[in-house]
């Protein structure tokens, strides 16, 4: 294959495959330059027609040359160096996921800044110079790898030097001022309220992190994005060989690339001329230039330039091999080409600021849409608001870099000098054509890397739609990673002549980040696996693992399970665990509960308003149960709570929900109650508890606790005492959880172990987890609030009027009990199910029905299951489930269906064992 | 990502605060005396307004205070805020 590289181009040899061949380039070229560089024309076959596809642009716009290398699923050729070694393979159809996992590290950067620049093209260098010498605080990011934005492409000079040149020395300068932070390879890719932006920062596979995320707060910021150049709709605009003109000229200043050997170059403007005369300059030899307009632009001597012509055809399969032009009164006439040059004007990159919240509008010198009015602190400077000429971005962004320190309260500081250029010739006013008017727009393409063509956009505009937007849905035509830099104007346009509207009345779809691809696992950064969520664990957790407990999440807790022994599954360490409990004692690691203290003269006042029940007559040494609505009434948690003193109170909550408890108590005192004095504080990790339960559990306490009556007359249920517990200092509450005689025993959590294995050591009690705990309260029909509730259940719907009080003015929610709805009499009511046999476990979420034969859909749902499990003492499995009516249909038979069938159950009270609570005092 | 202006900690990043919907829906004195109608406005009839809105924040992550700012809902600009009590 010959190479296309100019001849003394430069550059140490790269070695790489693509799709299965060795290639060589050279080092700075992208995936793209080296391999048009080899001559290779086709890259890709399009997602959904499977036509040959080659590469179209030099960076981002990049709509076919998609490929995949390594984890990276989807990257674009273009934007990707060329390293050694580097094994990529063409993207043929759709994309597909590494089967691989990403073992790359990514990390994120939070900043702040007086001045965000992005862009490190003429205008955003001039721009970072005029702020940085202000004093103020900059970030310039740019995505390149080398600096300078289009001047490497164009290669102009800048202060008498090459561009590129001029370029590396300016932003050296800049990064060396201390208060100046230099991004290269830095994408900024989305921009958020209150000039939030966020960047991806691409450091390499062989830094420390792959790639960083930056998420930057800036005073202010100029965008200094440059300009996209746009394509032109005619026949056969996607064949392999047809480019964008200032792409080409990039690829042969940049890396010394000929992307053909003949061109033909379609323009609406003067740019492509230039583009011309570089490649003319470079080898390529221009066989015409066809310009839409009726005035040439400034071509070479001797370049035969065809105005009032548009390209009409592209001739051969593979790949451009000739090219059909035609004018009026003019003959059709066939060129031979291998490359075609299309420049239909440049849109200004206005992604970031519209993503600002800038209004754009339409411009007729550019054709396209330029920024607007904005109300974040944003300037817009250069290509990116329509000034083309280098003079005019460098010194548009000098002016808006110092606009925007000044207004970042920066002043009078080192001036920057706007460095020389050479004269520019007047350009002549560019045409503003869309598309090649055709009887056949099936190969017209507005929108490469989705395969839509004008007769797509036709399809929409034919069915009514008149939106772009809609479009855009109706065709997926900029959708992707395109979002719209190539196809968003173009098809905005073609509806335009679909419709007989003006471009302007029309405007572009909305502009979304990110403004480049961005992978999961980068925005992930550090927060995965084990880092994704804080782990709690109690002081006992040692003592778990040790004994093979597997732990069940609640919430952010690690708490155990069951404790297996030697050939046990879970259901049989479960069965053995309650019976344990039921029969002799046991104990669980309860340290989890939430716990908070309430104190201050009107913390009794305080529970009274937050509580469904009385707490202000409860006495010290005493404890209540006690469950906590919304102000509609539902149940929100519910927990003991004990008074330690006339102004102190320990309340517990549920394991998932302390937090919330927390925060419901605070919102009420800061918003509603803010003259009742009453502190809360989280104590929920300051105490270890041992939960001690079982018929047996008084005699393992008195054993432990020799100073402790523990009698069922001077220590009775519900009351709590201090006291010490294995010569620790202790606090003892009779409460249970179980329906057994039980204690929960508390102590410093720096205690906890210590206390746990004294518990052990008496070698009489079997440490059981939370199944075991879930199915002995379940037997009881104790509800666990999250559970048996999800927010739309009353006290009264689980049972338990009880807990309501009847002599309260008020409390959270109280009123709702009078409304209507919460006395219907089909409300959903906590019962209990025992499956006709007793073998059968039904699943929780099942679904229960009336009848025996399932009716023609809709069926109606009674309810569903709500928790489920074997039970020792039962001997059957059982279920609670929250059952329209359920309290006035005990005894009914009702149905779950589970896959083709209709397993029958039974209705029962949901206190399935010892409903008389004979069990209480052991 | 909203900058929301702190009474008490000064501009802080959107993640930091939890939202509290509509301000000034005061409890009211005395629920009993309510028609269901009139409770049921309480409960769950909020305002959704193209424009200035009265709100709650809840600066959870940093000094744990409630306050009320009067936020743009089209612009997201906050343009006023007040202390609670």
């Amino acid at each position: 294959m010959t190479s296309r590289r100019m001849a003394g181009w430069q550059g140490e040899p790269v070695r790489f495959r693509f799709d299965g061949r060795d290639y060589e380039g050279v080092r700075g070229d992208t995936l793209a330059s080296a391999l048009l560089a080899n001559g290779v024309r086709t890259v890709a076959a399009s997602p959904a027609l499977g036509r040959p596809r080659g590469i179209y642009a030099a960076w981002t716009e990049e709509p076919n040359a998609l490929v995949r290398y390594g984890v990276e699923p989807m990257a674009q050729a273009t934007t990707l160096d060329l390293t050694e070694g580097l094994d990529a393979t063409s993207l043929r159809g759709r994309g597909r996921l590494s089967e691989e996992p990403d073992t790359s590290r990514y990390d994120a950067v939070h900043a702040h800044c007086d001045v965000l620049v992005v862009g490190a093209g003429p205008a955003g260098l001039a721009a970072a110079a005029a702020a940085a010498g202000t004093g103020a605080r900059v970030i310039i990011a740019d995505d390149r790898p080398v600096a300078g934005g289009s001047l490497p492409d164009t290669a102009e000079t800048v202060g008498g030097v090459p561009g590129d040149e001029w370029a590396a020395t300016t932003l050296a300068e800049l990064g060396g001022r201390p208060d100046v932070r230099v991004l290269s390879r830095t994408s900024v890719f989305g921009y958020y309220d209150d000039n939030y932006l966020v960047a991806v920062e691409r450091r390499g596979a062989d830094a420390y992190s792959r790639e960083r995320v930056w998420r930057i707060r800036a005073r202010q910021v100029v965008l200094a994005t440059g300009a996209h150049e746009r394509p032109i709709a005619f026949a056969g605009n996607d064949r392999p060989g047809v480019m964008l003109a200032g792409s080409a000229r990039a690829y042969a200043n940049r890396h010394g690339v000929l992307p053909g050997a003949r061109a033909v170059v379609f323009t609406t403007n003067d740019s492509a001329y230039a583009a011309a005369r570089d490649l003319a300059a470079a080898g390529v030899e221009i066989a015409a230039i066809v310009d839409t307009r009726d005035t040439a632009g400034h071509a070479q001597d001797g370049t035969e330039v065809l105005t009032g012509h548009v390209v009409t055809a592209v001739g051969g399969d593979e790949g451009v091999s000739s090219v059909t032009v035609s004018g009026a009164g003019h003959v059709d006439r066939e060129i031979e080409a291998d490359l075609l040059l299309v420049s239909g004007g440049w849109n200004p990159l206005v992604h970031l600021f519209s993503q600002a919240g800038g209004e754009l509008r339409h411009d007729d010198a550019t054709g396209s849409f330029v920024p607007g009015p904005v109300r974040q602190a944003v300037e817009v400077a250069g290509a990116a608001r329509g000034v083309f000429t280098l003079a005019g971005c460098l010194e548009d962004g000098a002016a808006a870099g110092a606009r925007a320190a000044e207004a970042a309260g920066f002043r009078m500081g080192d001036a920057f000098r706007i460095p020389e250029t050479p004269a520019e010739e007047p350009a002549e006013p560019a045409a503003h054509l869309w598309l090649v008017e055709a009887a056949d727009y099936a190969t017209h393409f507005v929108d490469l890397q989705r395969d839509v063509t004008v007769a797509d956009v036709m399809k929409a505009t034919g069915a009514g739609l008149r939106s772009v937007e809609h479009v855009k849905r109706y065709t997926t035509a900029g959708t992707a990673h395109d979002q719209g830099k190539l196809s968003g104007v173009l098809t905005s346009a073609v509806v335009g002549h679909a419709l007989g509207l003006p471009l302007a009345d029309l405007g572009t779809t909305t502009f979304r980040a990110p403004y480049v691809p961005v992978g999961f696992s980068t925005l992930a950064g550090r927060d995965r696996g084990a880092l994704h969520d804080p782990v709690r664990t109690t002081s006992l957790h040692e003592w778990h693992v040790a004994y093979g407990a597997p732990f069940e999440n609640v919430g952010q807790w690690k708490r155990p399970w069951y404790y297996p022994r030697a050939g046990e599954d879970m259901e049989a360490a479960v069965l053995r665990e309650c019976h344990a409990v039921r029969t002799s004692v046991g104990a669980m690691d309860a340290s989890t509960l939430g716990k908070i203290d309430v104190q201050g003269p009107d913390a009794a006042e305080f529970l009274d308003r937050l509580y469904t029940n009385m707490m202000s007559t409860l006495k010290v040494g005493a404890i209540r149960y006690g469950v906590m609505c919304r102000p509609d009434g539902m149940v929100f948690d519910d927990g003991t709570v004990i008074r330690l003193a006339d102004d102190r109170f320990l309340v517990t909550t549920t394991t998932g929900n302390a937090a919330a408890v927390l925060d419901w108590m605070e919102e009420w005192l800061q918003t509603e109650w803010p003259h009742l004095r009453v502190y809360c504080t989280s104590v929920t990790e300051h105490w270890a508890t041992v939960a001690l339960a079982g018929p047996g559990s008084r005699d393992v306490l008195a054993g432990l606790a020799p100073g402790l009556a523990v009698d069922a007359a001077s220590f009775p249920f519900m009351t709590w005492r201090d006291t010490e517990v294995a010569g620790l200092a202790a606090r003892v509450c009779r409460i249970s959880f179980s329906g057994e005689l039980a204690y929960e025993i508390n102590v410093n959590a720096w205690d906890g172990l210590a206390l746990w294995e004294a518990v052990m050591g008496t070698g009489t009690v079997t440490p059981y987890g939370t199944e075991t705990m879930h199915v002995l309260r379940a037997e009881k029909g104790y509800p666990i609030v999250g559970q048996d509730t999800d927010g739309t259940v009353t006290p009264a719907d689980l049972g338990m009027d009880w807990v309501v009080s009847k002599k309260k003015p008020d409390f959270i929610g109280k009123r709702s009990f009078a409304r209507a709805d919460t006395s219907r009499p089909d409300r959903k009511h906590l019962v209990g199910l025992l499956p006709a046999d007793p073998g059968r476990l039904l699943p929780e979420g099942a679904h229960l029905v009336e009848t025996g034969t399932l009716p023609e859909p809709p069926v109606p749902t009674l309810g569903h299951v709500t928790s489920s499990y074997r039970s020792a003492v039962l001997g059957s499995t059982f279920a609670l489930a929250l059952v329209s009516g359920g309290r006035d249909r005990m005894g009914e038979e009702l149905y779950v269906p589970l896959g083709d069938e209709l397993v029958p159950v039974t209705v029962t009270s949901h206190i399935l064992y010892d409903p008389e609570g004979a069990r209480r005092d052991g | 990502m909203l900058l929301i202006p702190c009474p008490w900690c000064g501009p802080r990043d959107e993640a930091e605060f939890h939202y509290g919907g509509q301000a000034h829906v005061a409890y009211p004195e005395n629920p009993a005396a309510l028609s269901d109608e009139e409770w049921a406005r309480y409960l769950f009839f909020r305002d959704n307004p193209e424009g200035r809105f009265a709100e709650r924040w809840n600066h959870t992550a940093g000094c744990r205070r409630w306050f009320n700012a009067v936020r743009n809902t089209a612009t997201n600009e906050i343009e006023a805020r007040e202390v609670i009590a």
